[in-house]
C-alpha cells in the first residue's frame, strides 16, 4: 500500500472498502460468513488463540476458504461468559466456546446452517436461549460509543477501521477546521475526562493551544492501575486506530508534531495491538510527515511504565516519560504551560481519546444529547466483583447503579444481598445502597463521597467486611505511595495501622476519631491526586457503615465474619453428636467435653468451645463430620 | 560456570546494541532497564553500574529509578515465576486465601523465591481478566477461577520441569 497523498486519495480508497464490513454488518444475503473470536486478554486467557487456530485449520479441511473467514476481533466486553464467538452475517452469538466445540461450529452452523443451541447464552431468569447478541440484557441498555469498534472490527486490519468510518473525523478537520474549530467542537461537546477528575477537556485543549511554544506534545495516558478497572485496555486491544487518529487530531489543535502513549508493561497484547496500528497509519499516509499531502505533520511512539500507580497522575506520568522517578509536582504550573522536558503537553486518557473521532462523526450537539446537564456522553464502567455478569459495560451518564448492576449486571452473585458498590478504585468510596438509584454522573458521584474514577465498579455482598474493604484500599496507597509527601507518605501508614488493629480485635473507641480527623489532613495536604484521595474509601466506608466499625470496636465481633481475628467458632448443639473428633484434634486443647448429654446420641456428651484459648486456625470446622462446626 | 560468562557478556553486548541501534539517551532509562531485565532476567549492581556508564549518569540515578518501579528486581527470580493477583476484583473473590495456599505450599513468603531456585511467589494488582478472577499467572500463562484445591493441581503441572 503507498502512502496516501490528499484527500481525494483517502476518499477513494474508502469508498473501495465500502463493502468490506457488510457480511459483519449483517447486511448482505450471501452465502459468506466471517467467525469474529474474541481475542481480548480475557478470552486468550481462556484459549481463544487456541480456537482460531482450530477454526482456520477445518476452514481449510473443509475447502471452505471462499466462504468462510475466521478473524479477531476486540473485547465485546462479556467477559463472564469468554470465549466468545460471533457468526456474521446472522448474528449468532456463541459463549463459553471451547476448542472442541469449534468442529460442531463448522459442521452445523457453517455447513448445514442451523444454530448450535447449547453454545447460545442462556437468560438466568427465563431460562430461555438468546441468539442475538443485540437481544441479550447485557446489552440492551448499553450505548456504545468508545467501545463502538471493539469486538466489531479485526483490531489489526486499518482498513477494518476505515470501513467503519475511521479516519473520516481527521479528514474532515484537515480538509475544513481551523484548530480553532476543533477545539470549539471538543468544548461543545461537553466532552469531560474519563480518566478520574472529569476535568472539562475542551478547555484542556484551549488552554494548551494558548501556551506560546515551538515544541508541543500530545500524551495518552494508557497506564490503567486502578485495580478492576480495565476498559483502556480493551479499547486500546479492541480499537487501537480510535487513539491513534483522535491523538492526531489534538495534535493539529494544539500545534504539536509529537505523540507519545505511555502506556503500563503489564499490557503485552495491547502494546503489541498499538504498534500494528502505529505502523498501518505511517503506511497509509495517516501518520508521519505531511499526513494526506498537507502540511501537517505528526507522528506517535510508545513509551513504557514499570509498574507504579502514582504515574497516572498527569505530573508524575511526565516524569516517568523523561526516563526519571514518578514522582509527582505541584500544580501549578499546569502540564498545558510547562509539561514534557518543559513544553506545553496536552495529556488525556485512553477513553477520552476513543470519543474524539465519535464527536467529529456525529457532530458536538448529538454527542451533548446523550448524558446529564454536566456530564456528556457515556460511561465505560468495569463491572467486577460478586455480581454474575462481569465485563465492560458503556451506558450514557446518568443511569443509574441499579440498571448497572440488576438489569444488565444481572445482579448478585449466588443469590446474596447487594451490600456496597465501590466505584473510583483506591481514590474512590463505597456507595450503600440508599444510594443504588441516584444517577450516575461525575457530580453526583462526587456529592455522595466517592468518585468516578477511571471507572472500575466493585460489588460488594453481604459477605464482605467494609472495614476489610477500607483496609485493602489503605494497603494499596500505602505501597504506591511515592513517598514525597509527609502526609501520604507516613498518613496514610498510620491509617493502615488504626485500620489492622480494629481488624484485628484491638481497636479503640477513640480509633473513629482519629480516623476521620486523620483522614481529613490527608485529603487537605497531600501533594498530589492520589494522596488527596487516598483516604476517600476510609470516609466513605465510616460514614455509611459506621455501625461495622462499631461492632469490630466495641463488641468485638466482624459481622461479615471476615475477619479472622473476631471470627468466633461455634458448636451447634442441635448437630453435636459428642464424638469428640474436634477436641482430638484442636492443636491448643480449646474443646472441652461439657455434662450436657447429646441430643443425637444419650450416651455422649455436648463439647463447647473455649474463646480465650481458640486461635481460630478452622482444624475442627474442617474435621467435624457433621459440620455442626462454623463461624 | 564458563558457560555462564559466555552467556553474560553475550547479554552485555545485547544490551549496548540495543541502546545503540534505538539511539537511546539518559531519557530513555526506562526502556534500557526493560531490556536488561528482559536480558538478564533481574537487575543486579553490576548491571546498573553499566547501563549508568553507557548512558552517562550518576548510578545513584540509575538505583534511585530502579528502586522505585515495581516492575524492576534487584533480586535472581526462580524459573517459574508465579504471580498471584490481589486487584480488587480478585481480592472480593478470595486472592488472599490463594496467595495464603501457595505461601503453605511452598514454604515461603510472597515475594520470595524458594531455596532450589525453582519458584518466586510474587503478586501484582490486576492483570484485567477480572471475568476470571480469582486469577493466577505462572510466567505469564494465566489460570483463571483458582481456588484453594487449584493450587496443588497448578503447583503439580510444574512438579516435573
Amino acid at each position: 500500500m503507498e502512502r496516501l497523498k490528499s484527500f481525494e486519495e483517502f476518499l477513494t480508497l474508502s469508498k473501495n472498502l465500502e463493502g468490506l464490513l457488510d457480511i459483519k454488518k449483517g447486511n448482505v444475503d450471501s452465502d459468506k460468513y466471517v467467525i469474529s473470536v474474541c481475542s481480548g486478554t480475557g478470552c486468550q486467557a481462556s484459549e481463544s488463540k487456541e480456537i482460531v487456530e482450530t477454526f482456520n485449520k477445518l476452514i481449510k479441511e473443509n475447502h471452505l476458504q471462499d466462504k468462510v473467514k475466521c478473524l479477531i476481533s476486540g473485547c465485546f466486553g462479556f467477559c463472564e461468559k469468554g470465549p466468545i464467538v460471533k457468526i456474521s452475517p446472522d448474528h449468532a452469538f456463541y459463549v463459553k466456546v471451547r476448542v472442541e466445540d469449534c468442529e460442531r461450529i463448522i459442521k452445523e452452523h457453517i455447513i448445514e446452517h442451523h444454530t448450535v443451541e447449547d453454545l447460545l447464552y442462556v437468560n438466568p431468569l427465563t431460562n430461555m436461549r438468546i441468539r442475538k447478541q443485540e437481544d441479550i440484557p447485557f446489552y440492551k441498555k448499553q450505548h456504545r460509543i468508545a467501545l463502538r469498534n471493539c469486538g466489531f472490527i479485526n483490531p489489526e486490519d486499518i482498513k477494518e477501521y476505515i470501513a467503519s468510518s475511521g479516519y473520516s473525523s481527521l479528514v474532515k478537520v484537515l480538509q475544513s477546521m481551523t484548530p480553532e474549530d476543533v477545539i470549539k467542537e471538543v468544548t461543545d461537546s461537553g466532552l469531560r475526562g474519563r480518566g478520574g477528575g472529569g476535568f472539562p477537556t475542551g478547555k484542556k485543549w484551549a488552554l494548551t493551544r494558548a501556551s506560546n511554544s515551538e515544541k508541543k506534545y500530545v500524551i495518552c495516558n494508557a497506564d490503567e492501575g486502578d485495580p478492576g478497572a480495565f476498559m483502556d485496555r480493551s479499547i486500546m486491544e479492541g480499537d487501537p486506530f480510535s487513539v491513534i487518529e483522535a491523538m492526531t487530531i489534538g495534535g493539529y489543535a494544539i500545534g504539536s508534531d509529537e505523540g507519545v502513549i505511555y502506556i503500563r508493561a503489564e499490557y503485552p497484547l495491547a502494546v503489541g495491538r498499538l504498534k500494528i496500528a502505529i505502523e498501518q497509519a505511517r503506511k497509509f499516509g495517516l501518520l508521519g510527515k505531511n499526513i494526506l499531502g498537507t502540511d501537517f505533520s505528526f507522528d506517535i511512539h510508545i513509551k513504557f511504565g514499570a509498574g507504579a500507580f502514582v504515574c497516572g497522575e498527569e505530573t508524575a506520568l511526565i516524569h516517568s516519560v523523561e526516563g526519571e522517578r514518578g514522582e509527582p509536582t505541584i500544580k501549578p504550573p499546569f502540564p498545558a504551560v510547562a509539561g514534557l522536558f518543559g513544553k506545553p503537553t496536552l495529556v488525556n486518557n485512553v477513553e477520552t481519546w476513543a470519543n474524539v473521532p465519535y464527536i467529529f462523526n456525529v457532530g458536538a450537539k448529538k454527542f451533548a444529547s446523550i448524558g446529564t446537564e454536566k456530564s456528556k456522553g457515556t460511561k465505560v464502567f468495569a463491572l467486577a466483583g460478586k455480581i454474575n455478569n462481569v465485563g465492560l459495560v458503556e451506558v450514557p451518564m446518568g443511569t443509574t447503579l441499579r440498571e448497572i448492576i440488576y438489569d444488565i449486571g444481572g445482579g448478585i452473585k449466588n443469590n446474596h444481598k447487594f451490600k456496597a458498590a465501590q466505584t473510583g478504585g483506591p481514590s474512590g468510596g463505597c456507595i450503600a445502597e440508599d444510594n443504588i438509584d441516584i444517577p450516575i454522573d461525575y457530580d453526583n458521584l462526587t456529592s455522595i463521597g466517592s468518585m468516578m474514577g477511571s471507572g472500575g465498579l466493585i460489588v460488594m455482598d453481604d459477605t464482605d467486611c467494609m472495614v476489610d474493604i477500607a483496609k485493602f484500599y489503605l494497603g494499596f496507597t500505602v505501597e504506591e505511595s511515592c513517598g514525597k509527601c509527609t502526609p501520604c507518605r507516613i498518613g496514610n501508614k498510620r491509617l493502615y495501622e488504626i485500620l489492622e488493629r480494629i481488624c484485628n480485635g484491638e481497636g479503640e473507641e477513640e480509633d473513629l476519631e482519629k480516623l476521620e480527623s486523620l483522614s481529613n489532613v490527608i485529603k487537605d495536604t497531600a501533594l498530589c491526586g492520589l494522596g488527596q484521595s487516598s483516604p476517600n474509601p476510609v470516609l466513605s466506608t465510616l460514614k455509611c457503615f459506621r455501625e461495622e466499625y462499631e461492632a469490630h470496636i466495641k463488641d468485638k465481633l466482624c459481622p461479615a465474619k471476615k475477619c479472622k481475628a473476631l471470627a468466633r467458632y461455634h458448636i451447634d448443639d442441635n448437630l453435636c453428636v459428642g464424638c469428640g473428633n474436634c477436641a482430638r484434634k484442636c492443636p491448643v486443647e480449646a474443646i472441652y467435653k461439657t455434662d450436657i448429654k447429646s441430643k443425637r446420641n444419650s450416651k455422649l456428651f455436648l463439647y463447647q468451645i473455649d474463646d480465650h484459648k481458640c486461635i481460630r486456625c478452622g482444624t475442627c470446622e474442617s474435621n467435624c463430620p457433621l459440620k455442626a462446626i462454623s463461624l | 560456570m564458563a558457560d555462564n560468562q559466555e552467556k553474560i557478556s553475550a547479554n552485555y553486548k545485547a544490551l549496548d546494541q540495543f541502546i545503540e541501534d534505538n539511539n537511546y539517551s539518559s531519557h530513555d532509562l526506562i526502556a534500557v532497564l526493560h531490556e536488561a531485565q528482559r536480558l538478564f532476567t533481574y537487575l543486579p549492581e553490576e548491571v546498573q553500574r553499566h547501563i549508568a556508564k553507557k548512558l552517562s549518569i550518576p548510578v545513584s540515578k540509575v538505583y534511585g529509578v530502579v528502586s522505585f518501579y515495581s516492575f524492576f528486581t534487584m533480586n535472581k527470580k526462580g524459573r517459574f515465576v508465579i504471580n498471584v493477583c490481589l486487584g480488587t476484583a480478585c481480592f472480593v473473590r478470595g486472592s488472599d486465601k490463594i496467595l495464603a495456599e501457595f505461601e503453605e505450599q511452598l514454604g515461603i513468603k510472597c515475594g520470595e523465591t524458594t531455596e532450589d531456585g525453582k519458584y518466586t511467589l510474587t503478586s501484582l494488582r490486576c492483570v484485567g481478566a477480572c471475568g476470571l478472577a480469582p486469577v493466577v499467572q505462572v510466567n505469564g500463562k494465566t489460570y483463571g477461577n483458582a481456588t484453594v484445591e487449584t493450587v496443588k493441581e497448578i503447583l503439580a503441572e510444574y512438579q516435573e520441569q
